[in-house]
């Protein structure tokens, strides 16, 4: 920088010198005034986070929705078709058993998984020999890969050498074979056995760590009061659990109504599509039947389905949170 | 014979393009490529492993002889076509896919013409059968690469079959009906499966259907499934499962049958010859519930005759070449090499006749003259009918079979659907795939 031109004599060095000092203090680049505003940075700081998320979720996820509206069949990009791919699946007889089953699944699966898991944490919670023994070796379902377990039970399953008929025929419980995953009912009732024993842990554990936030003082001045066990379960341990029941909640719908492997696995979708969710139809008919457009429409089907169960869910915690 | 050759004179042999075909047939060995060059090709578990284990010795002598690395990967045939989807979607994965079925009609976009392989090997094996060209010809091009059929059979027990007076194996499906009904009272079923698995399901319920005079479309495509015979055909099944059949197949896969078979459970199964190929290959590990060695007691048999007449629907494997892989070239060449004689006679035989060539030269091998339970495959591939009859086995056939409908409409009556509203239910599948 210049110094301020036109000074002479003592007042001209003060001038000068105060010309000068400025540059004795170091000067901001503009990158590092952009890094001062706090604005700015805290945009930066996000940059790579919005970058995983549009690489990783909405690039997906946009694409999936492109997808879904055009005829792209494998190998073939397809042209733009608008809803016709909606229209087609919601008039598919397939697609509506499908979104029986999936609702059915979850619906059943989640209100066994939450009052098994609630049972169970209520029981763990209490002192007993073993008590971190028996902790461990509850979450083994939850540990062993999903696609391993379900091998194991479809060997259970079996529909002619399943060990629970063989068990149950030598009890004397049974006189012919139960079609475990013969029969259309007891089919949808088998994949929901297996998803609870493997989902049941999760809600276990987490509303265990729940419950060992609820002070003792409580329970033992409502016994003092007279309440009885149900008493003292729902008017203090249910609604001092309920924001983490909430959340637990939340996110076993998410991943039930998602479900993939273990039908994939276990039924195939059979027999005659009576187990069908929604992301094995999609991956029917999108993948192996390679009607990219309506494989996309029907796993976008269920987007606004569960968008709406996520909404209630979230608006309910945060009310709750805020009583 | 091909080990004595060296690439230097092997070259020498393959200089002119003419030359370099009869070469390659003669020696069995192709092209030099440049070093480094890699080819991926991508096939199903094989039910008979030996010759799994075959292919892949012959991939490292192909390796060698056409200087580049083969990789044979293999992986569960319901799995194939996943895999095929996600490699063209992705544009990358295997240069070479087995294509079962007419998949190649799926696929068709995504193929290269592999007209000269096809030509090469049908003039040096006596011609395909004539469902080689509606099963990979694709709008006047050859999509894949016709390779083998495996035949599927009724496996069944001489002796259980004996008991109940049948010296031999029913013509008809009115008397397997009568006989598996008495079986199935001595508590040794027919197994069948009615789930979603690729092979034994279409290989059983497509002839059936047309056994009574059934069919999905007529010749100019026009869906004609809901038609008196269809009805007919489905009635008949659901009372010949309830009757005759293990229930529990209505949740079987390709293998559910094989155990169930040699645990000695059911009387009788469609299925490849792999039954009875694993029975030969571990002796004393199966027996029948007399102490006799379970192979002793098996015979095979065509599927019987309906109202229509007697048809089958032997698997068909193909090859198919990706357009999106950087060797094709190669992948043509390896085609060739492993389709010609000297390769396909070692894995051939490796199979003991499982698989069935799709070129006539393989019928009058003299395998078949060694076994006489096996003598039913050998001429399986000449007598074939394909999805989509009396249509074309086309990309629309292709979906029909992808999603199980023809299986699903026998399987929804013996869950205990009326036989007319199945067939409908068929009718209105069938309408949204060929009509939209």
């Amino acid at each position: 920088m210049k110094p301020i031109a036109g000074g002479r004599g003592e007042a001209g060095q003060v001038a000068a010198r105060l010309a000068v000092a400025p540059a004795a203090v170091p000067r901001m680049g503009v990158t590092a005034r952009l890094l001062e505003d706090e604005r700015v940075l805290g945009w930066l700081l996000l940059v790579p986070t919005i970058a995983l998320l549009a690489t990783f979720i909405a690039y997906p996820f946009v694409k999936g929705v492109w997808i879904s509206l055009t005829s792209a069949t494998v190998g073939v990009p397809g042209v733009f078709v608008g809803f016709k791919n909606f229209i087609k699946i919601w008039n598919d007889s397939i697609f509506q058993r499908t979104a029986y089953n999936t609702f059915v699944y979850t619906g059943v699966a989640t209100v066994a998984k939450l009052t098994l898991g609630m049972w169970l944490a209520l029981l763990l919670n209490r002192h007993f020999k073993g008590k971190r023994l028996v902790r461990a070796s509850m979450l083994l379902p939850f540990i062993i890969p999903t696609v391993l377990s379900t091998f194991a039970w479809k060997w259970m399953f079996d529909p002619t050498f399943s060990v629970l008929n063989w068990t149950l025929y030598h009890a004397g419980v049974i006189q012919t074979r139960i079609g475990w995953l013969t029969d259309p009912t007891l089919a949808l009732g088998s994949v929901i056995i297996v998803n609870v024993w493997r989902g049941m842990p999760f809600y276990a554990i987490t509303l265990l760590a729940g419950l060992q936030t609820v002070s003792p003082e409580l329970h033992e001045a409502a016994a003092i009061d007279g309440a009885n066990t149900w008493q003292r379960f729902w008017r203090i341990t249910w609604p001092l659990l309920l924001p983490v029941t909430m959340v637990v909640t939340l996110f076993s719908v998410i991943q039930t109504f998602a479900d993939f492997q273990l039908v994939y696995v276990l039924t195939g979708g059979g027999p005659a599509n009576a187990t069908h969710l929604f992301a094995t139809y999609a991956y029917q008919i999108g993948i192996i039947t390679g009607l990219l457009g309506e494989g996309a429409a029907a796993s976008l089907a269920m987007f606004p389905l569960l968008f709406i169960i996520v909404v209630i869910q979230l608006w309910y915690i945060r009310r709750v949170e805020g009583a | 014979m091909a080990g004595t050759l060296d690439r230097r004179s092997f070259l020498k042999v393959t200089g002119t393009t003419t030359a370099g075909l009869a070469g390659i047939l003669a020696s069995g060995r192709a092209p030099a490529y440049a070093q480094g060059q890699k080819l991926h090709v991508v096939r199903w578990v094989d039910f008979v492993p030996a010759a799994d284990e075959a292919l892949k010795k012959q991939a490292v002598e192909a390796g060698k002889a056409l200087g580049a690395e083969i990789t044979v990967e293999t992986i569960n045939a319901n799995d194939l076509q996943p895999r095929i989807t996600a490699a063209i979607s992705s544009s990358s994965g295997a240069d070479i896919f087995l294509l079962q079925h007419n998949l190649a009609h799926l696929y068709e976009k995504s193929l290269v013409d592999v007209g000269d392989v096809v030509d090469a090997i049908g003039k040096e094996q006596g011609g395909y059968y004539p469902a080689a060209e509606g099963l990979a010809k694709v709008n006047g091009v050859w999509r894949a690469a016709p390779h083998v059929v495996v035949a599927g059979m009724i496996a069944y027990r001489k002796s259980l079959f004996d008991e109940v007076g049948a010296k031999e194996f029913p013509k008809t499906w009115q008397a397997y009906r009568e006989v598996g009904k008495k079986l199935k009272a001595k508590g040794f079923p027919v197994g069948q499966t009615a789930g979603h698995t690729f092979g034994d399901a279409p290989a059983f319920w497509y002839p059936f259907m047309w056994a009574f005079g059934g069919k999905e479309v007529e010749r100019d495509g026009k869906v004609a499934i809901n038609s008196k015979e269809m009805v007919e055909s489905v009635k008949f099944a659901a009372a010949w499962y309830k009757e005759a059949v293990d229930e529990g197949g209505l949740a079987w896969d390709d293998s559910n049958n094989n155990r169930a078979f040699l645990s000695g459970t059911i009387c009788a199964t469609l299925n490849g010859a792999s039954i009875y190929i694993e029975s030969l290959r571990n002796k004393e590990k199966y027996k029948t519930d007399t102490g006799a060695l379970m192979h002793t007691d098996i015979q095979h048999a065509p599927l019987p005759a309906g109202p229509a007449g007697a048809y089958a629907y032997h698997t068909p494997f193909n090859h198919g070449v990706m357009s999106y892989s950087k060797n094709q070239k190669l992948a043509k060449d390896f085609l060739k090499w492993w389709y010609g004689k000297p390769q396909m006679e070692v894995w051939f035989t490796a199979q003991k006749g499982f698989a069935q060539g799709l070129t006539k030269t393989w019928e009058s091998h003299p395998m078949w003259q060694q076994d006489p339970v096996m003598l039913p495959f050998r001429d399986a591939a000449s007598k074939l009918r394909l999805f989509g009859y009396a249509g074309p086995a086309n990309a629309k056939a292709s979906e029909v079979y992808s999603k199980y409908i023809i299986t699903d409409t026998y399987a929804k009556a013996i869950q205990g659907m009326s036989a007319e509203e199945s067939v409908k239910w068929a009718e209105g599948e069938l309408r949204k795939i060929y009509v939209g």
